[in-house]
Protein backbone atom coordinates (compact mmCIF):
# COMPACT_ATOMS: atom_id res chain seq x y z
CA UNK A 1 0.00 0.00 0.00
CA UNK A 2 1.49 3.32 -1.08
CA UNK A 3 0.26 6.88 -0.76
CA UNK A 4 0.11 8.48 -4.20
CA UNK A 5 -1.18 11.82 -5.42
CA UNK A 6 -3.93 11.59 -8.00
CA UNK A 7 -6.63 13.81 -9.37
CA UNK A 8 -9.95 12.01 -9.83
CA UNK A 9 -9.25 11.03 -13.41
CA UNK A 10 -5.81 9.80 -12.40
CA UNK A 11 -7.35 7.61 -9.70
CA UNK A 12 -9.73 6.14 -12.27
CA UNK A 13 -6.81 5.40 -14.62
CA UNK A 14 -4.85 3.82 -11.77
CA UNK A 15 -7.79 1.56 -10.87
CA UNK A 16 -8.18 0.56 -14.53
CA UNK A 17 -4.43 -0.16 -14.77
CA UNK A 18 -4.64 -2.36 -11.67
CA UNK A 19 -7.51 -4.32 -13.27
CA UNK A 20 -5.35 -5.08 -16.36
CA UNK A 21 -7.80 -4.55 -19.25
CA UNK A 22 -7.00 -6.20 -22.59
CA UNK A 23 -8.89 -3.74 -24.78
CA UNK A 24 -9.43 0.00 -24.30
CA UNK A 25 -11.81 2.09 -26.42
CA UNK A 26 -12.36 5.63 -25.22
CA UNK A 27 -13.31 8.88 -26.92
CA UNK A 28 -12.09 12.04 -25.19
CA UNK A 29 -14.60 14.54 -23.83
CA UNK A 30 -14.17 17.23 -21.18
CA UNK A 31 -13.83 16.61 -18.26
CA UNK A 32 -13.07 12.93 -18.93
CA UNK A 33 -10.30 13.66 -21.49
CA UNK A 34 -7.36 12.99 -19.21
CA UNK A 35 -8.69 9.46 -18.57
CA UNK A 36 -8.64 8.71 -22.31
CA UNK A 37 -5.22 10.39 -22.66
CA UNK A 38 -3.56 8.75 -19.67
CA UNK A 39 -4.90 5.31 -20.60
CA UNK A 40 -3.19 5.83 -23.97
CA UNK A 41 0.01 6.85 -22.16
CA UNK A 42 -0.12 3.72 -20.01
CA UNK A 43 -0.55 1.50 -23.08
CA UNK A 44 2.26 3.31 -24.95
CA UNK A 45 4.58 2.92 -21.97
CA UNK A 46 3.76 -0.79 -21.65
CA UNK A 47 2.22 -0.43 -18.21
CA UNK A 48 -1.10 -1.72 -19.54
CA UNK A 49 -0.90 -4.62 -22.00
CA UNK A 50 -3.96 -3.67 -24.03
CA UNK A 51 -5.16 -2.96 -27.55
CA UNK A 52 -6.16 0.75 -27.63
CA UNK A 53 -8.88 1.22 -30.24
CA UNK A 54 -9.16 4.81 -31.52
CA UNK A 55 -12.88 5.16 -32.08
CA UNK A 56 -14.73 8.03 -33.73
CA UNK A 57 -17.47 8.47 -31.11
CA UNK A 58 -18.78 7.29 -27.78
CA UNK A 59 -21.39 5.17 -29.58
CA UNK A 60 -18.48 3.33 -31.20
CA UNK A 61 -16.50 3.22 -27.96
CA UNK A 62 -19.24 1.32 -26.17
CA UNK A 63 -19.85 -0.87 -29.24
CA UNK A 64 -16.16 -1.86 -29.25
CA UNK A 65 -16.30 -2.41 -25.49
CA UNK A 66 -19.31 -4.73 -25.72
CA UNK A 67 -17.91 -6.73 -28.65
CA UNK A 68 -14.44 -7.03 -27.17
CA UNK A 69 -15.57 -8.03 -23.69
CA UNK A 70 -17.83 -10.72 -25.19
CA UNK A 71 -14.68 -12.44 -26.49
CA UNK A 72 -13.60 -12.90 -22.87
CA UNK A 73 -11.37 -9.96 -22.03
CA UNK A 74 -11.77 -7.10 -19.54
CA UNK A 75 -12.42 -3.82 -21.36
CA UNK A 76 -11.96 -0.21 -20.28
CA UNK A 77 -13.77 2.91 -21.40
CA UNK A 78 -14.90 6.17 -19.82
CA UNK A 79 -17.06 9.12 -20.79
CA UNK A 80 -19.01 12.18 -19.66
CA UNK A 81 -22.09 14.25 -20.41
CA UNK A 82 -23.26 14.21 -24.05
CA UNK A 83 -20.76 11.41 -24.66
CA UNK A 84 -22.79 9.27 -22.30
CA UNK A 85 -25.97 10.44 -24.03
CA UNK A 86 -24.55 9.35 -27.40
CA UNK A 87 -23.66 6.01 -25.81
CA UNK A 88 -27.18 5.52 -24.47
CA UNK A 89 -28.30 3.01 -27.10
CA UNK A 90 -25.28 0.77 -26.67
CA UNK A 91 -25.36 1.11 -22.87
CA UNK A 92 -28.66 -0.75 -23.11
CA UNK A 93 -27.00 -3.46 -25.19
CA UNK A 94 -24.24 -3.94 -22.60
CA UNK A 95 -26.84 -4.20 -19.85
CA UNK A 96 -29.28 -6.49 -21.69
CA UNK A 97 -26.52 -8.78 -22.93
CA UNK A 98 -25.12 -8.89 -19.39
CA UNK A 99 -21.65 -7.64 -20.37
CA UNK A 100 -20.16 -6.49 -17.04
CA UNK A 101 -18.24 -3.43 -18.26
CA UNK A 102 -16.98 -1.03 -15.58
CA UNK A 103 -17.02 2.58 -16.77
CA UNK A 104 -16.00 5.73 -14.92
CA UNK A 105 -18.38 8.55 -15.85
CA UNK A 106 -17.18 12.07 -15.11
CA UNK A 107 -20.37 13.95 -14.32
CA UNK A 108 -21.03 16.98 -16.52
CA UNK A 109 -24.22 18.77 -17.46
CA UNK A 110 -26.18 17.83 -20.57
CA UNK A 111 -27.11 20.35 -23.28
CA UNK A 112 -28.62 22.91 -23.57
CA UNK A 113 -27.03 25.31 -22.68
CA UNK A 114 -23.60 23.95 -23.53
CA UNK A 115 -21.59 23.52 -20.40
CA UNK A 116 -18.37 21.83 -19.39
CA UNK A 117 -19.18 21.72 -15.70
CA UNK A 118 -20.56 19.32 -13.16
CA UNK A 119 -24.05 18.22 -12.47
CA UNK A 120 -25.70 14.80 -12.49
CA UNK A 121 -28.06 15.23 -15.45
CA UNK A 122 -25.93 12.88 -17.58
CA UNK A 123 -25.87 9.83 -15.30
CA UNK A 124 -29.37 10.44 -13.92
CA UNK A 125 -30.64 10.16 -17.50
CA UNK A 126 -29.10 6.66 -17.57
CA UNK A 127 -30.44 5.57 -14.21
CA UNK A 128 -32.91 3.03 -15.61
CA UNK A 129 -30.70 1.72 -18.45
CA UNK A 130 -29.73 -1.40 -16.52
CA UNK A 131 -26.35 -0.25 -15.17
CA UNK A 132 -25.23 -0.26 -11.56
CA UNK A 133 -24.35 3.26 -10.39
CA UNK A 134 -21.97 4.29 -7.63
CA UNK A 135 -21.37 7.98 -6.82
CA UNK A 136 -17.99 8.97 -5.37
CA UNK A 137 -17.55 11.53 -2.59
CA UNK A 138 -13.77 11.98 -2.94
CA UNK A 139 -10.80 10.87 -5.04
CA UNK A 140 -9.93 7.94 -2.76
CA UNK A 141 -13.39 6.51 -3.36
CA UNK A 142 -12.91 6.64 -7.13
CA UNK A 143 -10.05 4.16 -6.81
CA UNK A 144 -11.82 2.04 -4.19
CA UNK A 145 -15.21 1.90 -5.90
CA UNK A 146 -13.76 1.22 -9.36
CA UNK A 147 -11.79 -1.76 -8.03
CA UNK A 148 -14.89 -3.03 -6.20
CA UNK A 149 -17.09 -2.40 -9.25
CA UNK A 150 -15.15 -5.03 -11.24
CA UNK A 151 -15.86 -7.64 -8.59
CA UNK A 152 -19.52 -6.68 -8.24
CA UNK A 153 -20.34 -6.30 -11.94
CA UNK A 154 -18.53 -9.50 -12.93
CA UNK A 155 -20.04 -11.61 -10.11
CA UNK A 156 -21.90 -14.55 -11.66
CA UNK A 157 -25.11 -13.63 -9.84
CA UNK A 158 -24.94 -10.01 -11.03
CA UNK A 159 -23.45 -9.88 -14.57
CA UNK A 160 -24.47 -6.24 -14.91
CA UNK A 161 -22.32 -3.30 -16.08
CA UNK A 162 -21.41 -0.55 -13.63
CA UNK A 163 -20.89 3.21 -13.81
CA UNK A 164 -18.56 4.77 -11.28
CA UNK A 165 -19.75 8.38 -11.23
CA UNK A 166 -17.36 11.17 -10.24
CA UNK A 167 -18.16 14.86 -10.22
CA UNK A 168 -16.49 16.72 -13.07
CA UNK A 169 -13.69 19.09 -11.95
CA UNK A 170 -14.74 18.91 -8.27
CA UNK A 171 -13.26 15.40 -8.27
CA UNK A 172 -11.88 14.75 -11.75
CA UNK A 173 -9.39 17.62 -11.54
CA UNK A 174 -8.93 17.80 -7.77
CA UNK A 175 -5.52 16.50 -6.63
CA UNK A 176 -5.82 14.43 -3.44
CA UNK A 177 -3.80 11.82 -1.59
CA UNK A 178 -4.86 8.28 -2.40
CA UNK A 179 -3.88 5.13 -0.56
CA UNK A 180 -3.15 2.81 -3.47
CA UNK A 181 -2.78 -0.96 -3.20
CA UNK A 182 0.28 -2.40 -4.89
CA UNK A 183 -0.19 -4.20 -8.19
CA UNK A 184 -0.18 -7.75 -6.83
CA UNK A 185 -2.53 -7.04 -3.92
CA UNK A 186 -4.98 -5.30 -6.25
CA UNK A 187 -4.77 -8.12 -8.80
CA UNK A 188 -5.37 -10.67 -6.06
CA UNK A 189 -8.55 -8.75 -5.20
CA UNK A 190 -9.87 -7.90 -8.70
CA UNK A 191 -8.84 -11.29 -10.18
CA UNK A 192 -8.43 -12.20 -13.86
CA UNK A 193 -11.48 -11.75 -16.09
CA UNK A 194 -13.48 -14.91 -16.67
CA UNK A 195 -16.33 -14.98 -19.17
CA UNK A 196 -19.35 -16.39 -17.39
CA UNK A 197 -22.16 -15.88 -19.87
CA UNK A 198 -22.60 -15.62 -23.65
CA UNK A 199 -19.46 -15.16 -25.72
CA UNK A 200 -18.07 -14.50 -29.19
CA UNK A 201 -15.95 -17.40 -30.38
CA UNK A 202 -15.33 -18.30 -34.03
CA UNK A 203 -15.03 -21.97 -33.04
CA UNK A 204 -18.39 -22.01 -31.29
CA UNK A 205 -20.59 -19.45 -32.96
CA UNK A 206 -23.44 -17.77 -31.14
CA UNK A 207 -25.84 -15.07 -32.36
CA UNK A 208 -25.92 -12.36 -29.69
CA UNK A 209 -28.59 -9.70 -29.24
CA UNK A 210 -30.87 -11.26 -31.84
CA UNK A 211 -34.52 -10.31 -32.25
CA UNK A 212 -36.30 -11.57 -29.18
CA UNK A 213 -40.00 -12.40 -29.49
CA UNK A 214 -42.63 -11.01 -27.14
CA UNK A 215 -43.03 -14.38 -25.45
CA UNK A 216 -39.46 -14.22 -24.07
CA UNK A 217 -38.71 -10.50 -23.67
CA UNK A 218 -40.31 -10.21 -20.24
CA UNK A 219 -38.26 -13.15 -19.02
CA UNK A 220 -34.98 -11.56 -20.13
CA UNK A 221 -35.93 -8.28 -18.39
CA UNK A 222 -36.82 -10.35 -15.31
CA UNK A 223 -33.32 -11.85 -15.43
CA UNK A 224 -31.90 -8.31 -15.25
CA UNK A 225 -34.23 -7.50 -12.35
CA UNK A 226 -32.88 -10.53 -10.47
CA UNK A 227 -29.33 -9.38 -11.27
CA UNK A 228 -30.05 -6.03 -9.57
CA UNK A 229 -31.55 -7.78 -6.53
CA UNK A 230 -28.37 -9.83 -6.22
CA UNK A 231 -26.17 -6.76 -6.81
CA UNK A 232 -27.36 -5.20 -3.55
CA UNK A 233 -26.16 -8.26 -1.60
CA UNK A 234 -22.95 -8.73 -3.60
CA UNK A 235 -22.02 -5.05 -3.18
CA UNK A 236 -22.04 -5.44 0.60
CA UNK A 237 -20.02 -8.66 0.43
CA UNK A 238 -17.41 -7.06 -1.83
CA UNK A 239 -17.24 -3.90 0.31
CA UNK A 240 -16.68 -6.10 3.40
CA UNK A 241 -13.90 -8.02 1.67
CA UNK A 242 -12.32 -4.75 0.49
CA UNK A 243 -12.31 -3.39 4.03
CA UNK A 244 -10.75 -6.59 5.30
CA UNK A 245 -7.98 -6.47 2.67
CA UNK A 246 -7.29 -2.75 2.43
CA UNK A 247 -8.70 -1.28 5.63
CA UNK A 248 -11.11 1.22 4.15
CA UNK A 249 -14.85 1.08 4.79
CA UNK A 250 -17.09 1.70 1.79
CA UNK A 251 -20.78 2.50 1.97
CA UNK A 252 -23.93 1.80 0.04
CA UNK A 253 -25.42 4.62 2.12
CA UNK A 254 -23.43 6.55 4.71
CA UNK A 255 -25.18 7.88 7.81
CA UNK A 256 -23.55 10.92 9.41
CA UNK A 257 -24.73 12.05 12.88
CA UNK A 258 -28.25 10.81 12.11
CA UNK A 259 -28.98 8.91 15.35
CA UNK A 260 -30.77 11.72 17.18
CA UNK A 261 -31.20 14.11 14.25
CA UNK A 262 -34.34 16.25 13.90
CA UNK A 263 -33.33 17.66 10.51
CA UNK A 264 -31.19 16.01 7.87
CA UNK A 265 -30.08 16.37 4.29
CA UNK A 266 -29.64 13.54 1.80
CA UNK A 267 -26.69 14.09 -0.51
CA UNK A 268 -24.97 12.34 -3.40
CA UNK A 269 -21.48 12.83 -4.79
CA UNK A 270 -18.85 15.43 -3.93
CA UNK A 271 -21.24 17.85 -2.21
CA UNK A 272 -21.38 15.44 0.75
CA UNK A 273 -18.17 16.62 2.44
CA UNK A 274 -19.44 20.21 2.53
CA UNK A 275 -22.72 18.93 3.95
CA UNK A 276 -20.92 17.09 6.77
CA UNK A 277 -18.90 20.23 7.55
CA UNK A 278 -22.12 22.21 7.96
CA UNK A 279 -23.68 19.43 10.07
CA UNK A 280 -20.68 19.73 12.44
CA UNK A 281 -21.09 23.52 12.61
CA UNK A 282 -24.82 23.24 13.35
CA UNK A 283 -24.22 20.57 16.02
CA UNK A 284 -21.88 22.98 17.78
CA UNK A 285 -24.73 25.49 17.78
CA UNK A 286 -27.09 22.91 19.30
CA UNK A 287 -29.04 22.06 16.12
CA UNK A 288 -29.70 18.32 15.86
CA UNK A 289 -28.59 18.05 12.23
CA UNK A 290 -27.54 14.97 10.29
CA UNK A 291 -26.70 13.79 6.79
CA UNK A 292 -27.27 10.69 4.70
CA UNK A 293 -25.02 10.18 1.69
CA UNK A 294 -26.17 7.88 -1.08
CA UNK A 295 -23.24 6.12 -2.70
CA UNK A 296 -25.00 3.20 -4.40
CA UNK A 297 -27.82 4.71 -6.46
CA UNK A 298 -28.49 1.62 -8.60
CA UNK A 299 -29.65 -0.69 -7.18
CA UNK A 300 -31.31 1.90 -4.92
CA UNK A 301 -30.91 0.81 -1.28
CA UNK A 302 -34.48 1.75 -0.33
CA UNK A 303 -34.66 -0.25 2.90
CA UNK A 304 -31.37 1.14 4.21
CA UNK A 305 -32.47 4.69 3.38
CA UNK A 306 -35.80 4.22 5.15
CA UNK A 307 -34.09 2.70 8.20
CA UNK A 308 -31.48 5.46 8.40
CA UNK A 309 -34.03 8.27 8.13
CA UNK A 310 -36.89 6.77 10.16
CA UNK A 311 -36.53 9.08 13.18
CA UNK A 312 -35.72 12.30 11.33
CA UNK A 313 -38.57 14.83 11.44
CA UNK A 314 -37.74 16.94 8.39
CA UNK A 315 -35.56 15.80 5.51
CA UNK A 316 -34.15 17.76 2.58
CA UNK A 317 -32.95 15.81 -0.46
CA UNK A 318 -30.41 17.66 -2.59
CA UNK A 319 -30.55 16.85 -6.30
CA UNK A 320 -27.74 18.01 -8.54
CA UNK A 321 -29.97 17.84 -11.64
CA UNK A 322 -33.13 19.68 -12.61
CA UNK A 323 -35.51 16.71 -12.88
CA UNK A 324 -37.60 18.77 -15.30
CA UNK A 325 -41.29 17.99 -15.21
CA UNK A 326 -40.91 15.37 -12.49
CA UNK A 327 -42.75 15.45 -9.18
CA UNK A 328 -39.28 15.69 -7.57
CA UNK A 329 -35.66 15.42 -8.68
CA UNK A 330 -34.45 11.86 -9.30
CA UNK A 331 -32.79 11.34 -5.91
CA UNK A 332 -35.72 12.88 -4.01
CA UNK A 333 -38.20 10.74 -5.93
CA UNK A 334 -36.34 7.63 -4.78
CA UNK A 335 -36.00 8.80 -1.17
CA UNK A 336 -39.70 9.68 -0.99
CA UNK A 337 -40.65 6.28 -2.37
CA UNK A 338 -38.30 4.59 0.13
CA UNK A 339 -39.72 6.57 3.07
CA UNK A 340 -43.36 6.22 2.00
CA UNK A 341 -45.43 5.46 5.08
CA UNK A 342 -43.10 7.16 7.56
CA UNK A 343 -44.10 10.39 9.30
CA UNK A 344 -41.03 12.34 8.09
CA UNK A 345 -41.61 15.46 6.03
CA UNK A 346 -39.46 15.29 2.89
CA UNK A 347 -38.59 18.24 0.65
CA UNK A 348 -36.66 18.21 -2.62
CA UNK A 349 -33.92 20.76 -3.28
CA UNK A 350 -32.40 21.40 -6.66
CA UNK A 351 -29.11 23.17 -7.28
CA UNK A 352 -25.44 22.88 -8.06
CA UNK A 353 -26.35 22.93 -11.75
CA UNK A 354 -23.55 22.98 -14.34
CA UNK A 355 -20.72 23.62 -11.91
CA UNK A 356 -22.44 26.08 -9.56
CA UNK A 357 -20.84 25.40 -6.21
CA UNK A 358 -22.97 23.85 -3.47
CA UNK A 359 -21.23 25.79 -0.72
CA UNK A 360 -21.40 25.67 3.07
CA UNK A 361 -23.71 28.68 2.74
CA UNK A 362 -26.03 26.65 0.51
CA UNK A 363 -26.29 23.90 3.11
CA UNK A 364 -26.80 26.42 5.95
CA UNK A 365 -29.69 27.92 3.97
CA UNK A 366 -31.21 24.48 3.33
CA UNK A 367 -30.87 23.46 6.99
CA UNK A 368 -32.41 26.83 7.94
CA UNK A 369 -35.50 26.07 5.85
CA UNK A 370 -35.74 22.53 7.22
CA UNK A 371 -35.44 23.81 10.80
CA UNK A 372 -38.19 26.39 10.14
CA UNK A 373 -40.50 23.54 9.10
CA UNK A 374 -39.43 21.36 12.04
CA UNK A 375 -40.20 24.19 14.50
CA UNK A 376 -43.48 25.18 12.89
CA UNK A 377 -42.41 28.55 11.48
CA UNK A 378 -42.96 27.41 7.89
CA UNK A 379 -44.96 24.86 5.95
CA UNK A 380 -42.70 24.28 2.96
CA UNK A 381 -39.26 24.82 1.43
CA UNK A 382 -38.09 26.58 -1.71
CA UNK A 383 -37.24 23.87 -4.28
CA UNK A 384 -34.50 25.70 -6.21
CA UNK A 385 -31.65 27.11 -4.14
CA UNK A 386 -28.93 29.61 -5.08
CA UNK A 387 -30.92 30.85 -8.10
CA UNK A 388 -30.55 34.50 -9.03
CA UNK A 389 -33.72 36.48 -8.31
CA UNK A 390 -33.75 37.84 -11.87
CA UNK A 391 -33.61 34.34 -13.43
CA UNK A 392 -36.36 35.09 -15.96
CA UNK A 393 -34.70 38.26 -17.22
CA UNK A 394 -30.99 37.50 -17.63
CA UNK A 395 -31.16 37.98 -21.43
CA UNK A 396 -32.73 41.05 -23.05
CA UNK A 397 -32.80 42.37 -26.60
CA UNK A 398 -34.11 45.65 -27.97
CA UNK A 399 -37.64 45.38 -29.30
CA UNK A 400 -37.69 46.47 -32.97
CA UNK A 401 -40.20 49.28 -33.56
CA UNK B 1 -42.67 -18.05 -11.01
CA UNK B 2 -39.03 -18.01 -12.06
CA UNK B 3 -37.35 -21.17 -13.32
CA UNK B 4 -33.90 -20.37 -12.10
CA UNK B 5 -32.33 -23.81 -12.34
CA UNK B 6 -29.42 -24.14 -14.74
CA UNK B 7 -29.89 -26.76 -17.41
CA UNK B 8 -28.82 -29.94 -15.66
CA UNK B 9 -27.13 -31.68 -18.57
CA UNK B 10 -23.38 -31.45 -17.86
CA UNK B 11 -22.69 -30.19 -21.38
CA UNK B 12 -25.15 -27.31 -21.04
CA UNK B 13 -25.18 -24.25 -18.86
CA UNK B 14 -27.48 -21.32 -18.35
CA UNK B 15 -26.95 -18.21 -20.49
CA UNK B 16 -28.60 -14.94 -19.48
CA UNK B 17 -29.78 -12.42 -22.05
CA UNK B 18 -30.62 -12.56 -25.74
CA UNK B 19 -28.60 -15.07 -27.78
CA UNK B 20 -29.13 -18.20 -29.81
CA UNK B 21 -27.21 -21.08 -31.33
CA UNK B 22 -30.20 -22.13 -33.42
CA UNK B 23 -32.42 -19.55 -35.03
CA UNK B 24 -35.77 -20.68 -33.67
CA UNK B 25 -37.14 -17.18 -33.09
CA UNK B 26 -37.39 -16.48 -36.82
CA UNK B 27 -39.58 -19.39 -37.86
CA UNK B 28 -41.18 -17.38 -40.68
CA UNK B 29 -43.10 -20.42 -41.90
CA UNK B 30 -45.59 -19.76 -39.10
CA UNK B 31 -46.68 -16.57 -40.90
CA UNK B 32 -47.80 -18.43 -44.05
CA UNK B 33 -51.38 -17.94 -45.31
CA UNK B 34 -50.78 -19.38 -48.80
CA UNK B 35 -48.27 -21.94 -50.01
CA UNK B 36 -46.77 -22.48 -53.48
CA UNK B 37 -47.68 -25.68 -55.30
CA UNK B 38 -45.66 -26.83 -58.29
CA UNK B 39 -47.05 -28.40 -61.45
CA UNK B 40 -44.34 -30.97 -62.27
CA UNK B 41 -45.52 -31.16 -65.90
CA UNK B 42 -44.87 -27.43 -66.50
CA UNK B 43 -41.71 -26.98 -64.37
CA UNK B 44 -38.46 -26.93 -66.40
CA UNK B 45 -36.21 -26.89 -63.27
CA UNK B 46 -34.69 -23.54 -64.33
CA UNK B 47 -34.20 -22.40 -60.69
CA UNK B 48 -35.62 -18.87 -61.16
CA UNK B 49 -37.95 -19.39 -58.18
CA UNK B 50 -35.05 -20.45 -55.93
CA UNK B 51 -32.97 -17.41 -56.91
CA UNK B 52 -35.81 -14.97 -56.11
CA UNK B 53 -36.93 -16.67 -52.88
CA UNK B 54 -36.23 -14.13 -50.06
CA UNK B 55 -35.80 -16.87 -47.46
CA UNK B 56 -33.78 -19.18 -49.77
CA UNK B 57 -36.04 -22.07 -48.88
CA UNK B 58 -36.49 -23.66 -52.33
CA UNK B 59 -34.29 -26.56 -53.46
CA UNK B 60 -34.33 -27.51 -57.19
CA UNK B 61 -33.71 -31.18 -57.99
CA UNK B 62 -32.29 -32.50 -61.26
CA UNK B 63 -34.38 -35.67 -61.04
CA UNK B 64 -37.61 -36.78 -59.42
CA UNK B 65 -39.84 -34.13 -57.84
CA UNK B 66 -38.59 -30.82 -59.26
CA UNK B 67 -38.85 -28.63 -56.13
CA UNK B 68 -38.64 -28.91 -52.33
CA UNK B 69 -39.76 -26.13 -49.99
CA UNK B 70 -38.53 -25.66 -46.42
CA UNK B 71 -41.91 -25.10 -44.78
CA UNK B 72 -40.20 -23.81 -41.58
CA UNK B 73 -39.17 -20.69 -43.47
CA UNK B 74 -41.46 -20.32 -46.53
CA UNK B 75 -43.74 -17.44 -45.46
CA UNK B 76 -45.98 -17.74 -48.50
CA UNK B 77 -45.01 -14.44 -50.09
CA UNK B 78 -45.71 -15.66 -53.63
CA UNK B 79 -42.63 -14.17 -55.29
CA UNK B 80 -41.69 -17.59 -56.70
CA UNK B 81 -45.10 -17.92 -58.38
CA UNK B 82 -44.84 -14.41 -59.82
CA UNK B 83 -41.35 -14.96 -61.20
CA UNK B 84 -41.82 -18.47 -62.66
CA UNK B 85 -41.40 -18.14 -66.50
CA UNK B 86 -43.62 -21.20 -67.09
CA UNK B 87 -46.40 -20.34 -64.59
CA UNK B 88 -45.69 -23.72 -62.98
CA UNK B 89 -46.27 -22.39 -59.44
CA UNK B 90 -49.68 -21.62 -57.95
CA UNK B 91 -50.41 -20.13 -54.56
CA UNK B 92 -53.03 -22.16 -52.67
CA UNK B 93 -54.58 -21.16 -49.34
CA UNK B 94 -53.33 -22.94 -46.24
CA UNK B 95 -55.96 -24.80 -44.28
CA UNK B 96 -58.54 -25.13 -47.09
CA UNK B 97 -60.51 -22.60 -49.08
CA UNK B 98 -62.53 -21.02 -46.25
Amino acid sequence: MAVKMFDGNGAAVEAIRLARPGVIAAYPITPQSSIAEHLADEVAAGRIDAEYVRVESEHSAMSVAVGAQLTGVRVATATASVGLALMHEVCGVAAGCRVPIVMPVVNRSLVAPWSLWCDHSDTMAERDTGWLQYYCANVQEILDLTLCAYRIAEHEDVMTPAMVCLDGFFLSHSMQRVDTPDDEAAWDFVKPYVRKNMYLDTNDVMFINDLCPTDEHSEIKYQQYVGFQEAARVTKEVFAEYEERFGRKLHTVESYRLDDADVAVVTIGSMSGTGKYVVNQLREQGVKAGLLRICMFRPFPAEEVAEALKNVKVIGVVDRSAGLGAAQGPVCTEVKAACCGTSSKIFGFCGGIAGRDISDGSFRKIFGELTDVAEGRSETCERWFDVKPNAMNIREVDVPC
Amino acid sequence: MQQNTPMNTPSKRRVLGPCSHVLVAANTGSWRLERPEVDAELCVRCGTCARYCPTACITVHKEGDPLDFDWNYCKGCGICANECPKQALTMVPEGGDD
